[in-house]
């Protein structure tokens, strides 16, 4: 378990030490924290295992409230509301549970790229609700006792920048004059100034009061994800018995968001000649494009290559076919040797063949959406997404859906339900996923998903019978009950000590970690100068 | 573009680069630069270098104890290229004796490439790899846009910026801040500085509000001192029906698309039919379009702004084409050139190889002649000017860290 003392420190934490029955105190000043203190007490495997499956319920709600309804709606707020209440966690008397959940969960999700995302997003996104839900009184003290005092500007420089403050928040004067704003250093307000949010002059990010969570949610999502890192480090570095136990958690989790796809032949051998064929009858509409696209440019971008690559890679296509399978239509625009050495290194990569060796996960259907935004030239992404709605319509049209289908469709797109409409538009496809549910909205987490969803239903024949199941639409489902060896005890305490200390250069940087694959593709990215 | 002296034949690269390592590429203000007064000590020493040769192979993670060493190496292997990545925790040349997880990337400077290539959809002089000067005003706009936003917006001051070679541009931006960004912070300034967005499968990749954030806004100054010269007269493009049936596609309501386009038939050039078009939109937002009030300016932009390739940016540990390096194709060297002349630059009178070489030669029969100078050999070819540039840039680097050290020593004179 990572308990890194390091970070703490640079976050600025107001450290009482404190210890009341071995809990530190002071992590509970405040019924929203930022988890920077670990829990050092001592529970029971039973208490353990609960804990997981009560934050997970948690964290799965957080997801599909947020699919369901726009973040900071009162749709949103209610659901959500009422889905913590139902758990044991909710707040105020429980902090040491909610700390202690976290923790355990951090051990769960540290495990691959995949697991990390998806945790990270959901705890930013409870963390948010959570604030958001405080009194004004009590965020300023949060703000406090994590030493974030900015210092607001003084009404004469307000009154000089008001129409850039103006134009850069989309907000009449009016709305803003009496707005306090804190003049912050842009590398503390990073989504903020990403997005174009807020005014940046001269180094400075000009942040109002109400934005100041974006940045406390940088931060948590940098100390997060850093400390993701260094678990996820030394927990390959401790094997034991602590981390059988943990081993539970994570296939207790898996079972949560889904596999990652990254086993082979999930429905046997696939070769290449069998992809045009399987890209009509089974591929999601991401990786049609991106197929038929490759097919008459006989050439793909760097960003279709890895979504691609690696989806072909998930469904059963190995190193040997992938290779037949780019070159033959590379090579119609750039003789062999020119391919050996420009691209065949590349997708060697992507079985894990060079550079790290790291065997490269599909990408899921977030990263997808959310990162790594196509360019000119591109056909990677979400179309769902990144498409304009009569592209899209026209592409739907094609994939035989009728105009009444197009219209379903494309009202989830846009409510910016992505997911959702792909789901949909399998299902018009191939008929119901929900098996009889009505009131469910189904959504897909992966490509590789709706690929073997699909390719099981048009070939009942030919599945073997130990293809993981893939996991269904986003609901909540009960916590399987498990073997439970309740005299087992976990000491979390003594975790931190029989782990080695990392280097403390690991990982410096977290969205580094976040973007594992992409560390060795300097290389590789397109055909340069 | 043709230029006067194009007599740069790729086959002679190999003969040509051993005198060019040896006796133009500027070592010692390349040292200076990349050292940054040696704080910390292990900075250039840790620093990746990597080389490509010959038919394409490869070699990363090549370091350099020191200026020497540095000399002597690249002399020795004459690389096509060199590419500069990051300040690693170790030496890279040691990196295989290290553990992976240990030798981690540090700092960079802040890069940013933008190539002409990604503005296909918006030019019609030329595709892919070629450029002309019809078209070079898309790199000129980029670097005033960038190099405002930089300044003003981030308060840099090291910024650097450099011809690739053949169809594009490099920006290295090396104050302190910039070098120890993280990969979300370098993302963050990418997007930032990201406007048109969006891959094949969309066509309008300019989207504004009612307000405008001032970067852009004062992106889109920037583009209107320029647009009549570079779109309406060099680009004409509103030059004939297929040409203008793409503008307007830019504007969201399809009435006034139909109605513009009528319109436009009748009038003689681009000149006029541009000032239809932004009268139209004008008119129309007035009279409740406001879905397509900034029209004009989304075009403008979508035409215009630059195009940043994000994942050159984005990583740390990302490598980019140094400066001063040939680029084998065209000849021509990856000289720095002067932002705020960037309108004078052209990079057909970028020099050559050959061209330098052969300049070379001629002063050096002078220097035969009797007249024998202590002037260092760039500067007396026509690299001249841009290491000027370049000199000038690593005179006000090394500045601003003796100011750093003069305060340090103040510190500890205090007492
Ligand atoms: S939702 Fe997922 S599977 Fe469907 S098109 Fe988008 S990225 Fe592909
Ligand atoms: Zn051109």
């Amino acid at each position: 378990m990572d308990f890194d003392r390091r970070r703490t420190a640079t976050l600025r934490t107001k450290r009482i030490q404190q210890k009341v029955n071995g809990i530190d105190t002071n992590i509970f000043e405040h019924c929203v924290q930022l988890y920077t203190l670990p829990p050092t007490s001592t529970i029971s495997l039973e208490e353990f295992e609960e804990l997981a499956v009560e934050r997970l319920k948690v964290l799965r709600a957080v997801e599909t409230v947020g699919v369901r309804c726009s973040r900071g709606s009162q749709d949103y707020k209610t659901l959500l509301e009422k889905e913590i209440k139902n758990s044991k966690l909710k707040r105020s008397i429980l902090k040491w549970r909610d700390n202690v959940s976290h923790f355990i969960l951090r051990l769960a999700y540290c495990r691959s790229e995949e697991l990390r995302r998806w945790f990270i997003q959901q705890e930013i996104d409870l963390f948010r609700f959570r604030f958001q839900q405080e009194s004004a009184e009590s965020r300023a003290r949060f703000l406090e006792i994590n030493n974030l005092g900015y210092k607001p500007i003084d009404t004469e420089e307000q009154k000089e920048v008001l129409v850039n403050l103006q134009d850069s928040e989309g907000k009449e004067a009016l709305a803003i004059e009496n707005v306090q704003h804190y003049k912050v250093p842009f590398t503390e307000a990073l989504d903020l100034v990403r997005s174009r949010r807020v005014y940046v002059h001269h180094g400075f990010a000009y942040v109002p009061q109400d934005d100041l969570v974006s940045i406390l949610l940088t931060l948590f999502r940098m100390q997060l994800s850093h400390s993701l890192a260094v678990s996820n480090l030394q927990s390959f570095a401790s094997p034991g018995r602590r981390w059988e136990v943990i081993t539970n958690v994570v296939s207790l989790s898996r079972r949560y968001i889904g596999q990652d796809y990254a086993s082979k032949k999930p429905v046997g051998e696939i070769t290449a000649d069998m992809i045009d064929l399987l890209s009509k009858t089974s591929f999601p509409l991401c990786m049609q494009q991106l197929h038929s696209a490759f097919r008459s440019n006989h050439h793909l971008r760097h960003g279709g290559r890895m979504q691609y690559g690696l989806f072909l890679k998930g469904i059963g296509l190995s190193l040997e076919e992938a290779i037949r399978f780019w070159k033959s239509e590379f090579t119609k625009i750039m003789d062999g040797d020119k391919f050996d050495k420009q691209y065949s290194y590349s997708i060697r990569h992507y079985y894990g063949k060079e550079g790290r060796k790291a065997d490269y996960t599909p990408y899921s259907c977030i990263k997808i959406i959310t990162t790594n935004t196509p360019g000119v030239g591109d056909f990677h992404g979400c179309p769902f997404k990144h498409s304009d709605p009569d592209v899209l319509r026209q592409k739907l049209a094609g994939q035989g859906l009728k105009q009444e289908g197009v219209d379903q469709v494309m009202q989830f797109v846009k409510g910016g339900h992505y997911q959702v409409a792909c789901a949909r538009v399998f299902e018009l496809i191939h008929g119901s996923l929900s098996g009889g549910l009505i009131d469910v909205e189904v959504s897909f987490q992966h490509p590789n998903q709706y690929f073997e969803e699909s390719y099981k239903r048009l070939h009942k024949d030919k599945i073997n019978s130990n293809t993981p199941q893939a996991p269904r639409a986003v609901q909540i489902v009960p916590p399987p009950s498990k073997d439970r060896q309740s005299d087992t005890v976990t000491n979390l305490k003594s975790n931190s000590q029989d782990v080695t200390a990392p280097a403390a250069s690991t990982a410096s940087d977290p969205h580094e970690e976040d973007d594992f694959d992409e560390l060795d593709e300097t290389v590789l990215l397109d055909e340069a100068e | 573009m043709t230029s006067k002296v194009d007599k740069y034949d790729p086959g002679s690269l190999s003969d040509l680069l051993p005198l060019y390592y040896k006796k133009l590429f500027p070592y010692g203000l390349y040292f200076r630069w990349l050292n940054y007064g040696g704080v910390p000590k292990t900075y250039f020493s840790n620093r990746e270098f990597s080389f490509t040769l010959k038919d394409d192979v490869y070699i990363r993670y090549q370091s350099f104890t020191d200026q020497q060493d540095m000399e002597k190496e690249i002399q020795k292997i004459c690389p096509y290229k060199i590419d500069v990545g990051a300040v690693f925790t170790h030496r890279p040349k040691d990196h295989k004796t290290i553990n992976a997880a240990a030798f981690v990337a540090q700092e960079k400077e802040l890069v940013f490439d933008i190539d002409m290539t990604d503005y296909d959809d918006v030019r019609s002089c030329c595709s892919g790899a070629d450029i002309c000067e019809k078209c070079w005003p898309l790199m000129s706009m980029a670097v005033k846009i960038l190099n405002r936003a930089l300044k003003d917006d981030f308060g840099f001051e090291h910024i650097l910026w450099v011809y690739s070679g053949r169809r594009g541009i490099h920006c290295w931006v090396c104050d302190e801040v910039a070098r120890k960004l993280s990969q979300a912070g370098r993302t963050a300034i990418a997007e930032y500085l990201t406007v048109v967005k969006g891959g094949e499968n969309q066509v309008r990749k300019v989207h504004l509000d009612q307000y405008i954030h001032p970067s852009i806004k004062a992106a889109i100054e920037i583009i209107n001192s320029n647009f009549k010269d570079y779109a309406v007269d060099k680009q004409d493009f509103l030059g004939d029906k297929q040409k203008w049936t793409k503008v307007l596609s830019l504007i969201p309501s399809q009435d006034i698309q139909k109605e513009v386009a009528e319109e436009l038939e009748l009038l003689p050039d681009s000149a006029s039919r541009w000032k239809k078009v932004k009268k139209f939109i004008e008119l129309s937002s007035k009279s409740g379009f406001t879905d397509s009030r900034q029209a004009d300016k989304e075009i403008m932009l979508q035409y215009c702004y630059p195009r940043l390739d994000v994942n050159v940016s984005k990583g740390i540990n990302h490598l980019l084409k140094s400066p001063f390096c040939v680029h084998p194709k065209t000849g021509r060297v990856c000289v720095p050139f002067d932002p705020d002349d960037t309108d004078r630059f052209s990079p057909a009178e970028v020099p050559t190889i050959s061209q330098l070489l052969d300049e070379l030669n001629k002063v050096e029969a002078v220097d035969l002649g009797g007249v024998s100078k202590h002037t260092k050999d760039y500067k007396r070819t026509s690299m001249a000017a841009s290491i000027e540039v370049f000199e000038q840039f690593v005179k006000k680097l090394e500045k601003s860290w003796r100011g750093k050290l003069i305060e340090e020593s103040d510190k500890k004179m205090e007492f």
